[in-house]
């Protein structure tokens, strides 16, 4: 082992019910190195990373720090090790000033009483060191993101640590403020701190790291210092070679989009203030649509604002040609929509109820409360999606949180084609789900678009959605910023249009 | 062969209504071994049914309405009504102060009975209303919401029967709590199978049960799938509402009388207890009314018991407050954890020694 | 610092303020009113210290659990067991009234510790347990004894009876001077409020409590041992409902099981009243004390004018706090609608 390790994670493994998270995974972190761990959505970064700093338990495998073998129960175990996080939502406290946020749990004391003062002016030299434009004495709740994800980078950095987790930490910034966050990584490198940096952004991972790991579906692929791993080989690594054998599904499909009706969704200006910027969205019969865009880009909101899951502020809608106003959900249902939403635990399964209630649920909605489905009917039709998208169950009366989180996503997509939608939105139908299954909603899509359905389709994974949509709407801070069709639809172009301008300028 | 009976027997035990009823036997039990004549049931001099077990299920009625209302709002909103008990005193005070036009007592109606009546179960619902307003329009805490009317209600009850106790010395106002003509069975029974009956129709023959489990169960998913969370949680807390003033009348009619103070005393206590007791989560989701229902027996039959045995009715809490904690660490995840921690440690050191 | 001092008021501050204008407001509403019933004079004011000093110091422990985010509805029960149990100790045991006190703590601390536990470690909902515990002080309560016991112990009563005169008073119609008074029980009350405003602002505990209350999840994620602090927070919370309970009976000198029925709405309604949030992470013992001094008001007020029942005490409290819970929940939507 070389003398300049500060942290090896051994043969790492860790189930949650029905999905392998991490599956014997390896890392090691040295002394004045920033780390990238990559991998797309589902890849087990997040789990990786919360192994080591004891919010979950591991079932196998070993950590060692400085060579001592050590196991986090608590984040403070963690923090007491000489390991500092900084995660994605922001983890601080919006009641407290910025300053006691910067110093709980070891607050400068005069007497055993806080010593305020003391506090307050040492947290005003921190966040001038670090560049931070903010008072120490202001409420946490009234600072921007950034500002917040920069103070519980602050609060890291003055914890003395070992090792400094930076777990998805730009995704709220700006240039700028990035710009400030890599000088500080860069300083606190060279003081011999080892940093391991989770990011989406592959421009932020060459600007500033040293090496890359990457992951791929809780498994190690590999890890390589950046000079030898050029941009292109990192996203064929991180997205894997299991999906060349269906590189061509679309070209079974016809994708003939209908052009003799109007289209089944034609939105002009809409939009919802705070989450995405008006923008114009159409799709006809036979279409498969996607959304592309970064983590945050707006790619959700902008459908969620055409059903109805908040309320758009502005703009027009016409569904089949007919304007229509859509204030809920249900609404969005009666005309013909249907929306698989991303976050399948919080927002998709009703995970105490059985297969079959969770796939008649949303007709039974649409129905009215008056009109109860008869058992024959509700069995009938869980029965029919069951066999149909060959979810893997004990029985239909099996509650849903017991099935895996694909079978979980299929039940979801058997709730919304049993009230057979006209429009049909895909949020990340894809993401943590096995690769089988992954393959089977693709097809899934094309087979839905063939029958004369309009399809959106939303996915982190680039190649998915160009193996899937026939055009591209493309997404960029919370704004509709290009669309793509035809000869033009290929990863570059996409590449390129989510970037945005910023290139041409320089 | 006894393969097959052991499996039969997995599958009762883990059947939902398995503890509910296990409790429900385990009380009547000892019920019939202090005094073997328990389930004795006979006719009195004046023809009508008498015995432990007919007092128990009478006296019950009440209990078995409000935890039909507590066992909804709880599925729903993952909190408790602990209003319940001043609901009742709320309708009983409306509905006797109308019927004695203002008196503290009358011998004959100085209104219809049917308008006092409706007047009395409005002003439940009313309650209700507001219950729900606070918890399903403005994300109140449950019971933070409800216990306003906890304290409040009896205030206001008071206020309506102006600080007395109302009486309505009127044969057919004794009814509700008493018997119908020569049936020899007590009209509450009555009472409670109805409202267990329309429940039923109303959970079962509508999609309300299932869109209560729903919302109860992931709020935000069913706002995605259509439904109205809000007026769904609303609507349990009406109907709550309007079961604990339904229970106020039949408790004001056996006493003939609108006591503020005293309609419906410690009985949201009782009404959650049947509702855990019935195994049904405190904190929401699918539900048992049947289980509830069993648990508002059990704790009857508990209360009745005690007091058989010489506790004060002011001692009673005592007993029921420890059989909720019970309850609740035992339903409590932590500990459920702990005990499949404790059991694998358990298995696993039982096979090593039976290793070695 | 101009910049910050410029700054809008804070929602928190804004419901203090409320708070604290209310109080001004309705009482001097009710000096002006009942000027002829004496409601301006010194001694009215501090009669309003001399009956909820209880209350006072329960509040107090009220506002610490609730700053978790937590609630604790069995201090109306504490208190009846505290003063029957007292009352049971010195009257029929022939216990002395400084033994009574240290009981009258371990009862509060009791309840705390089982509650606390329940709450922190098995994580059950706080309004579950101690509803159960409300329930169980009350039904204790009775089993120590049915009937009402009044208190005759001489220490007892030279506590409950000491007059601390103040250096300012007034004069009766006669003519006679009598100064302003107030008993031990307010001095006790005060510097309970003192302490816990001193613990809250300047102790580490004090400011894990807001952390908690204003996030349990970055408050764990920032490696506070969440547990272990709530767990405090109630076993310090049971223990300041009994030194309440003990001031409520020096008040009361007698124990029976009505005593102090609906004393939890009262506390809560105060500590509301006062700023603290019931979602958690906002609230002081000083907003507190106004909530108490609030709910005194309302008392004196009715009782004062003399012709309205004791009953639209508990509905213009209850009407109070929901008015604040309204407000809090409003103040919540547009606080989120900004963001």
């Amino acid at each position: 082992m070389g003398e300049n390790v500060v942290l090896t994670m051994r043969d790492i493994s860790k189930t949650f019910p029905g999905v392998k998270a991490l599956q014997h995974v390896d890392f090691t972190l040295r002394k004045s190195e920033i780390h990238a761990l990559m991998g797309e959505n589902g890849a087990g970064k997040s789990t990786l990373i919360k192994v080591l700093t004891g919010v979950h338990e591991f079932q196998s495998g070993e950590i060692k720090i400085e060579g001592r073998a050590v196991i986090n129960k608590s984040p403070q175990d963690a923090q007491n090790n000489g390991i500092s996080t900084v995660y994605q939502e922001v983890n601080l406290c919006p009641n407290l000033t910025v300053a006691e946020n910067l110093f709980i749990g070891r607050e400068p004391r005069k007497m055993g009483m806080i010593d305020w003062k003391t506090m307050n002016r040492k947290s005003e030299e921190l966040l001038r060191e670090l560049d931070i434009d903010v008072s120490a004495t202001q409420s946490l709740e009234e600072c921007s993101i950034a500002i917040q994800q920069m103070i519980a980078i602050a609060r890291a950095v003055d914890m003395q640590c070992k090792v400094l987790i930076l777990d998805e930490p730009t995704s709220s910034l700006d240039d700028e403020e990035v710009e400030k966050l890599f000088k500080l990584m860069n300083r606190l490198k060279s003081e011999g701190v080892g940093i391991i940096f989770v990011t989406h952004f592959l421009e932020q991972v060459y600007a500033v790291c040293d090496r890359i790991t990457v992951l791929r579906n809780g498994e190690l692929v590999g890890e390589y210092e950046i000079g030898k791993l050029p941009r292109v080989m990192l996203v064929a690594k991180m997205m894997g070679k299991d999906f060349d054998d269906l590189a061509d599904i679309k070209g079974e499909h016809n994708m003939q989009k209908d052009m003799s009706s109007a289209p089944v969704i034609d939105a002009k200006g809409l939009g919802h203030k705070g989450t995405i910027k008006p923008f114009d969205f159409d799709i006809r019969r036979g279409e498969v649509v996607g959304l592309t865009g970064l983590l945050g880009s707006g790619r959700s909101e902008l459908v969620r604002a055409i059903y109805g899951a908040d309320k758009a502020d502005s703009g027009t809608l016409k569904v089949n040609g007919q304007e229509v106003k859509i204030n809920t959900p249900l609404e969005a249902m009666k005309v013909g929509m249907a929306y698989l939403p991303e976050d399948r635990k919080k927002e998709g399964i009703i995970a105490d109820l059985s297969v079959r209630e969770n796939i008649i649920i949303a007709m039974q909605a649409k129905r009215g409360m008056f009109k109860l489905m008869s058992r024959k009917e509700m069995e009938e039709a869980a029965d029919k999606f069951i066999a149909m998208l060959q979810v893997k169950t004990a029985s239909r009366e099996t509650p849903i949180k017991s099935l895996s989180g694909g079978n979980q996503q299929k039940v979801i997509i058997g709730r919304w084609l049993l009230t057979n939608p006209d429009f049909l939105i895909l949020d990340e139908p894809t993401r943590g789900i096995d690769i089988g299954t992954k393959t089977e909603i693709q097809k899934l899509v094309l087979n839905l678009a063939d029958e004369g359905k309009a399809v959106t389709f939303i996915s982190s994974e680039v190649e998915e959605m160009l193996r899937t949509c026939s055009r591209m709407n493309v997404l960029r801070d919370g704004a509709k910023v290009g669309e793509i069709e035809g000869e033009d639809l290929t990863q570059e172009n996409i590449m390129k249009t989510i970037a945005g301008g910023e290139s041409a300028h320089e | 062969m006894s393969k097959e009976k052991g499996f039969n027997w997995k599958q009762i035990t883990s059947h939902h209504l398995f503890m509910p009823v296990v409790c429900l036997i385990v009380v009547c039990l000892a019920n019939v071994i202090k005094s073997p004549d328990f389930f004795k049931i006979s006719i009195s001099d004046n023809g009508v049914l008498y015995g432990s077990v007919i007092d128990i299920i009478n006296r019950a009625s009440e209990l078995v309405i409000l935890a039909i209302g507590m066992t909804l709002v709880t599925a729903a909103s993952g909190g408790q009504d602990i209003s319940v008990g001043a609901i009742m005193a709320v309708a009983a005070a409306v509905c006797c102060q109308i019927l004695s036009g203002g008196a503290a007592s009358t011998s004959e109606f100085q209104n219809p009975f049917i308008l006092a009546a409706l007047a009395g179960l409005a002003a439940a619902m009313l309650c209700g209303l507001f219950n729900g307003f606070l918890v399903a329009k403005l994300n109140i805490q449950p019971m933070v919401a409800t216990l306003i009317l906890y304290t409040a209600g009896r205030g206001i009850a008071q206020l309506v029967t102006q600080g007395q106790i109302t009486y309505i010395r009127v044969d057919s106002y004794k009814v509700l709590g008493g018997y119908i003509g020569k049936c020899p069975i007590p009209t509450p029974i009555f009472a409670a199978i109805i409202s267990v009956v329309v429940a039923y129709l109303v959970l079962n023959k509508t999609a309300l049960g299932l869109y209560i489990e729903s919302v109860g169960i992931n709020g935000e998913a069913s706002r995605l799938v259509g439904l109205n969370s809000t007026r769904i949680k609303w609507m349990a807390y009406v109907i709550c509402g309007f079961l604990a003033g339904f229970a106020g009348l039949v408790n004001s009619s056996r006493i003939y009388s609108a006591d503020a103070n005293n309609i419906g005393l410690n009985l949201e206590m009782d009404a959650i207890l049947a509702v855990a007791l019935g195994g049904n989560l405190l904190s929401g989701g699918k539900f048992s009314l049947a289980g509830s229902i069993i648990g508002a027996f059990t704790i009857q039959a508990l209360t009745t018991t005690l007091l058989s045995m010489n506790v004060s009715a002011d001692q009673v809490p005592v007993y029921k407050a420890i059989v909720v904690v019970v309850i609740v660490v035992l339903q409590s995840p932590v500990f459920k954890k702990q005990m499949a921690v404790w059991k694998a440690r358990k298995s696993s050191n039982s096979t090593e020694g039976g290793r070695a | 610092m101009g910049k910050a001092k410029s700054k809008k008021i804070s929602s928190s501050t804004f419901l203090l303020l409320t708070t604290i204008i209310l109080f001004v407001v309705m009482y001097a509403a009710g000096m002006i009113i009942f000027n002829d019933k004496g409601f301006a004079k010194p001694q009215m004011f501090l009669n309003l210290f001399v009956s909820n000093a209880g209350l006072l110091v329960i509040g107090c422990g009220m506002t610490i659990v609730m700053i978790t985010g937590g609630i604790d509805i069995s201090v109306g029960s504490v208190t009846a067991l505290v003063c029957m149990v007292c009352a049971f100790a010195m009257e029929r045991m022939g216990m002395n009234a400084y033994m009574a006190v240290l009981v009258a703590l371990a009862i509060g601390l009791a309840f705390g510790v089982v509650q606390g536990y329940l709450v922190a470690y098995l994580d059950i909902q706080p309004f579950i347990v101690t509803l159960a515990g409300m329930f169980f002080g009350r039904g204790m309560t009775a089993i120590v004894s049915t009937d009402m016991i009044a208190i005759t112990n001489e220490t007892f009563l030279k506590w409950a009876k000491f007059h601390i005169n103040l250096p300012f008073g007034t004069h009766n119609q006669k003519g006679e001077y009598l100064p302003a008074y107030i008993y031990p029980s307010v001095v006790v009350a005060i510097i309970v409020v003192i302490l816990v405003s001193i613990m809250l602002k300047y102790s580490k505990f004090g400011r894990k409590l807001y952390a908690i209350g204003g996030s349990q999840q970055s408050a764990l994620m920032m490696g506070l041992n969440v547990k272990r602090t709530k767990f405090q927070a109630y076993v310090l919370a049971g223990f300041l409902s009994g030194l309440g309970g003990f001031l409520f009976c020096l008040n009361s000198c007698a124990g029976f099981v009505e005593q102090a029925k609906g004393l939890e709405m009262d506390a809560i309604s105060s500590a509301v009243i006062g700023g603290t949030l019931l979602s958690g992470g906002v609230g002081t013992a000083v907003g507190t004390l106004f909530g108490v001094l609030i709910k005194g008001t309302i008392s004196s007020l009715i009782t004062t004018q003399g012709t309205l029942s004791s009953w639209w005490v508990r509905i213009t409290l209850s009407a109070l706090l929901c008015f604040f819970i309204v407000l809090q929940a409003v103040i919540a939507a547009v606080k989120k609608k900004g963001n």
